[in-house]
């Protein structure tokens, strides 16, 4: 599908990326609130607790909870009755979920949290990176990231869609760089409560925590059972890959709007170089692109909206025809040098018949400064890699040697 | 409790037989007394521990009424959203909300959860299950067990008479987080039990109920002496038992004829080494000393 903006300007104000997040929660009418203050999320939780405050926000409750863990936990007895769940975090915030992160994803409990990425420490660092959430990858929780503000406010109703889906009833993080979105006063369409009440019906799970009607949650399974819960889990992330392509034709055709399904495309089509990437560094790539564009050269992008379910099919599709794809990475599994976008990207196109050379870069971390003379370096080793073959296949960016 | 609703309430068993609890199991009273003075109109959050281990092995359960596991250190957390969620939904004032964990679970790996529910306000009861240690790992030593007890990571040796702590004083720190409603029992007592899981299960606000339960296993007795160990720690004054309401003591269970610790501890493996151990004496004494102050302290 063409990708199409088609912001209506007339609608459009002015407001902090956190308010267009906190709007979208609201108008998607959550019952239970539960949320830990942390840098850099805290303007979302202070604009929701202004709403709560200003009764803007029927049959719901706010929990100021004592701790991240106990944010999400609370949500695993709100989900169990039957509550639309929501709550965002950070960084050592959402480290200190990890456990919980789990037993939502495997008890089935479709909780939307923002994620406002920001790096972990030590050393410790409030600036954003994508560490947090691609730590977290493997814990059964649906992944998005958005590129904007009006993305984010756009995948947060559309986050809620997916993940109470009866095929998925998986939790979902919806991922925005910290600061760089969260704190920015762009103009955006703030969600409409008539359009996102026809977009997003009700949550009426199956089973609730009903006195009439007593059901046990959470038992043990043993070795008999076990695997069997894994995979239907991993079934239902399947299912989402669909699904999450349909939450964004139906946003587009209610909304007008369209940020791309499981990735977005920008000059793919004829691209020999393909940059792939996540998030708010989008932005300039696209401007990058554009430059190189106008010189003849044919670059393009393919961003990647869904980690999880990490879109394999789509990405294939999109890089068969390329001549290099250069994978950006704001994280790192040290041990390896490689980030995680970067070695999920080789290894789907590993024992496939596409044979195009990958390579990674590891930038941004801590929040450092993303320049287009960044990405420009990037594409210029990229047309190398053509020409003469990989020379280093996975790398750090803009080490500052002097500091070694 | 009236004798008529104490019927009532036994006519129908809410925790199911079956379940896999050891014979003489405390944590199966524990929860069957729990419910007998809850009703069925409740919702139950338990911790990870033997309580969840044996009533829900997939795909079977014990409970008749709404029951969830999440964690080991959560479930306050887990109550604070159930409560949240049936007053966002309009269903609050009616379903009971109870939390039944162990003695880890609850001053240990969940005091921060339990601390924040407290001081929130939830509307919701816990019970806390106290058989001194962490039995469904193998007797560890927890934050409750008693001063001188031999667990499995606090054991009894040359230089050691086992634990050298006393137990946290968890009923003073639930009290003082300004609880309405703060109580100790022992499952020995089912009666004294029910009524207080009742009036705490009737009282809106954050109430507390810790249940002394003298573990067959853990602590080294015979699997029909369940009921005699837990009268014996009552009736040595080593577990007082007393309500607190607002931050008072209001009342508590009087002991006719204080027996010697001597006569609790010598029927349980955990403190053998104090009479065969050199020095074991003078030990006894600290832990009559303990008990001396509480007769003092609540006018047992």
């Amino acid at each position: 599908m063409a990708v199409t903006r088609n912001l209506d300007k007339d609608k459009m104000v002015v407001v902090e990326g956190s308010y267009s997040v906190a709007h979208s929660v609201k108008v998607c009418k959550p019952n239970v609130i539960s949320a830990y203050p942390i840098t850099p999320q805290t303007h979302i939780v202070e604009d929701l607790s202004q709403f709560m405050a200003d009764g803007e926000i029927p049959n719901c409750e706010y929990i100021n909870v004592e701790s991240e863990f106990s944010a999400l936990s609370a949500l695993v007895g709100a989900s169990a009755v039957g509550a639309r769940s929501y709550s965002a975090t950070t960084s050592q915030g959402l480290e200190l979920m990890h456990e919980v992160l789990f037993n939502v994803s495997g008890m089935r409990f479709p909780v939307v949290m923002t994620v406002v990425n920001r790096a972990v420490s030590a050393p410790i660092n409030i600036w954003n990176d994508h560490q947090d959430s691609i730590s977290q990858r493997d814990t059964g929780w649906i992944q998005l990231y958005a590129e904007d503000t009006q993305e984010i406010a756009d995948m947060t109703a559309q986050a809620f869609k997916i993940a109470e889906d009866k095929d998925v009833l998986l939790p979902a993080m919806v991922c925005m760089d910290g600061f760089i979105l969260s704190h920015v006063y762009e103009p955006v369409v703030l969600l409409e409560q008539d359009l996102v009440d026809k977009y997003l019906p009700a949550y009426n799970p199956e089973f609730v925590l009903d006195s009439k009607d007593p059901k046990s949650f959470g038992a043990f399974a043993d070795p008999s059972t076990y695997t069997e819960f894994r995979f239907l889990q991993e079934k239902a992330m399947e299912a989402a890959l669909q699904k999450i392509e349909d939450a964004a034709n139906d946003f587009h055709e209610l909304f007008g709007r369209y940020y791309g399904g499981l990735i977005d495309e920008y000059e793919t089509e004829d691209a020999e170089i393909i940059i792939m990437a996540m998030g708010s560094i989008i932005g300039t790539i696209k401007d990058v692109i554009d430059a190189r564009r106008s010189k003849g050269e044919k670059v393009g992008l393919l961003k990647v909206r869904s980690f999880r379910p990490f879109p394999k099919e789509a990405i294939k599709k999109v890089v068969k025809n390329a001549k290099v794809v250069v994978v950006l990475d704001k994280n790192i599994s040290i041990g390896l040098n490689e980030g995680a976008l970067f070695t999920e990207t080789k290894s789907c196109l590993y024992n496939t018949k596409i044979d195009v050379p990958v390579v990674g870069y590891m930038i941004g971390h801590g929040g450092r400064d993303i320049p287009v003379g960044t990405i420009e370096n990037i594409i210029d080793e990229a047309k190398g890699v053509i020409s003469s073959g990989i020379k280093v296949e996975s790398q750090f960016t803009d080490v500052r040697e002097e500091l070694i | 409790m009236s004798p008529k609703s104490e019927t009532n309430s036994r006519s129908k068993q809410l925790l199911a037989p079956g379940h896999r609890g050891c014979a003489g199991c405390c944590d199966a009273m524990a929860a069957k007394f729990t419910l007998m003075g809850a009703g069925e109109d409740c919702i139950v959050v338990s911790p990870t521990g033997c309580l969840e281990v044996m009533t829900t092995p997939f795909p079977e359960s014990s409970w008749e009424v709404p029951w969830i596991h999440s964690l080991f250190e959560n479930t306050s957390a887990v109550a604070s959203g159930i409560d949240a969620a049936l007053r966002a939904m309009g269903k609050a004032g009616k379903t009971k909300v109870i939390g039944i964990g162990g003695d880890g679970a609850t001053l240990d790996i969940g005091m921060r959860s339990i601390s924040g529910a407290f001081e929130r306000g939830h509307d919701f009861t816990y019970v806390c299950i106290d058989n001194e240690a962490y039995m469904n790992t193998g007797v560890q030593r927890s934050g409750a067990t008693p001063f001188n007890a031999a667990t499995t990571t606090s054991p009894a040796g040359k230089v050691s008479f086992g634990n050298q702590r006393p137990k946290k004083n968890m009923p003073a720190i639930m009290a003082a987080h300004g609880s309405p409603y703060v109580a100790t029992t022992s499952v020995a007592y089912p009666k004294d039990m029910i009524r207080k899981v009742k009036t705490a299960t009737e009282t809106v606000g954050p109430t507390y109920i810790h249940a002394h339960a003298p573990c067959t296993t853990g602590w080294g007795f015979d699997t029909s002496k369940t009921v005699e160990i837990g009268k014996l720690a009552v009736e040595t004054a080593l577990w007082p038992m007393f309500e607190i309401e607002d931050g008072e003591v209001t009342k508590v269970k009087k002991i006719k004829n204080i027996k010697p610790v001597e006569d609790y501890l010598k029927m349980q493996r955990r403190f053998k080494h104090l009479f065969t151990m050199e020095g074991g004496e003078e030990e006894i004494k600290k832990i009559q000393a303990i008990a001396d102050k509480n007769v003092v302290d609540f006018g047992l």
